[in-house]
């Protein structure tokens, strides 16, 4: 069984390879979305420094979005889904390697740009390690919840809008809790609750999130 | 005991509830009419003013029992999708697809009139306090319900979607209420708290359960001829 996971992960990861410009988007998207907002609200440093979690963890959740459209899309066109329901592997630790495959993709490469971003908005340097961190914890569980709703959504109508409006009111305690983070570590206090808080939701995510998705997928597919 | 359960189990197909669901609704909509008769005589005649806020509070007859069964009517919803889901009966998503235009009618309720009352009590319209913030994303789950159900086209399958979907919302809600809750009071502190308000008196605890009881009949009657309407569009 895990053979057949690691054979996914390592499919997805080399289709994602193969076709570097959906990827980039994603991570521009990302960046762009970040840097409009001082064009927006102006550039003064104390602000800046006090929007700037919420602002980088809000371009997260819109540029993680953007791409679970993508995750079961293409296998759902060209009939691998198909096989893969019909595959001995279940079906729930299938779909939780694709998550991580998605996350390897586009959450990993936002992880690792955001100390660029939290640079631009000033923020102090030791914050940098919590915002990375939750953005660590935090942006697989983006690809877990979504995954349902873009299973649910597969094949249908105006996929993409429909899944922002079934994702992400779910996407909301995360975002309170990783930005929290930022802001109690930015106030002088130790982030470790909302970070504990965070990894709880994963391990939740993980355990659960599979298991709905499977369900929708077997909905969506026959 | 089997004889029993058989019982239940007859109205479980479409078109022997149909009938049922049409007297259930007419005498649901009675009820409905005679409680929020009794219910608005009480909150506009007998409940006295409040010595703090006026007259204003008033609109907490229909802002009250509108957040209680917008609530209510999610868990509702969750609880037949559920059943929908695990005994494959065509009925009961008919019933979540029947409840959610009134769920979200009533959080869109209780939100307007928490506006309305905010207003003269508070000196604004909105305030990001979390019991508002967390009615807000209610109202974010019923639309997203409605909108995934409106999109497939296929009535099974857009049942049974909208059963996971609403299945995830109610284990989410407890985590979203929570943690906007604490967001809530990391960020501005307790400026304005619902749970300071005095304790109420006797009559307006009375006509606010009136109302409560008003709307949950109201639900019943208009979730059971939207269950009659679908009925008879699929069946």
């Amino acid at each position: 069984m895990l053979a057949a996971l690691r054979c996914i992960v390592y499919r997805d990861l080399l289709l994602a390879l193969r076709r570097r410009s959906d990827v980039a988007t994603a991570l521009l998207f990302f960046i762009i979305v970040a840097s409009l907002f001082p064009l927006g609200i102006g550039a003064e440093p104390n602000l800046l420094r006090s929007i700037a979690p919420g602002v980088i963890w809000v371009a997260a959740l819109l540029s993680s979005m953007l791409s679970l459209g993508r995750l079961f899309a293409a296998d759902y066109a060209d009939g691998t889904l198909e096989q893969i329901l019909l595959g001995a592997a279940p079906l729930g630790a299938v779909v939780a390697a694709k998550a991580l495959a998605h996350w390897l993709v586009s959450g990993l490469p936002l992880v690792l740009i955001a100390p660029v971003l939290a640079l631009q908005y000033d923020l102090a340097l030791p914050l940098f390690w919590v915002l990375s961190l939750s953005l660590l914890i935090g942006t697989p569980v983006l690809s877990m919840i979504g995954a349902i709703g873009a299973a649910l959504t597969l094949g249908l109508r105006g996929g993409g809008v429909l899944l922002s409006l079934l994702v992400l009111p779910l996407y909301v305690p995360v975002l309170i809790i990783g930005a929290g983070s930022v802001d109690m570590a930015a106030a002088g206090l130790a982030p470790d609750a909302q970070l504990l808080l965070l990894a709880a939701m994963l391990i939740t995510a993980a355990a659960f999130a599979p298991w709905a998705v499977a369900a929708a997928l077997r909905i969506s597919i026959e | 005991m089997s004889t029993d359960s058989l019982k239940w189990l007859w109205y479980a197909s479409p078109q022997t509830f149909y009938p049922l669901a049409g007297i259930l609704a007419r005498g649901c909509a009675v009820a409905a009419a005679v409680l929020a008769v009794i219910g608005l005589y009480i909150g506009f005649f007998v409940a006295p003013t409040d010595a703090q806020q006026g007259e204003a509070y008033r609109i907490i007859f229909i802002h009250v029992p509108a957040a209680w069964m917008s609530m209510f009517l999610y868990v509702v919803m969750a609880f037949w999708a559920a059943i929908g889901l695990a005994f494959n009966t065509r009925l009961s998503g008919m019933m979540a697809t029947a409840l959610a235009p009134t769920g979200a009618l009533f959080t869109f309720v209780a939100l307007w009139t928490g506006a309305l009352w905010g207003k003269p009590t508070w000196g604004t319209w909105w305030v990001w306090d979390a019991r508002l913030t967390s009615e807000l994303i209610l109202l974010f789950l019923y639309l997203g319900f409605m909108a995934l159900q409106a999109a497939i086209d296929e009535p099974r399958r857009a049942d049974r979607a909208g059963a996971v979907l609403a299945i995830v919302g109610v284990i989410n809600i407890p985590i979203i209420y929570y943690s906007v809750e604490w967001w809530n009071t990391l960020h501005q502190g307790a400026s304005v708290s619902l749970k300071s308000a005095p304790s109420m008196a006797a009559t307006m605890f009375a006509g606010m359960i009136v109302m409560a009881a008003a709307f949950w009949m109201y639900s019943i009657a208009v979730t059971l001829v939207r269950v009659r309407c679908i009925i008879l569009e699929r069946e």
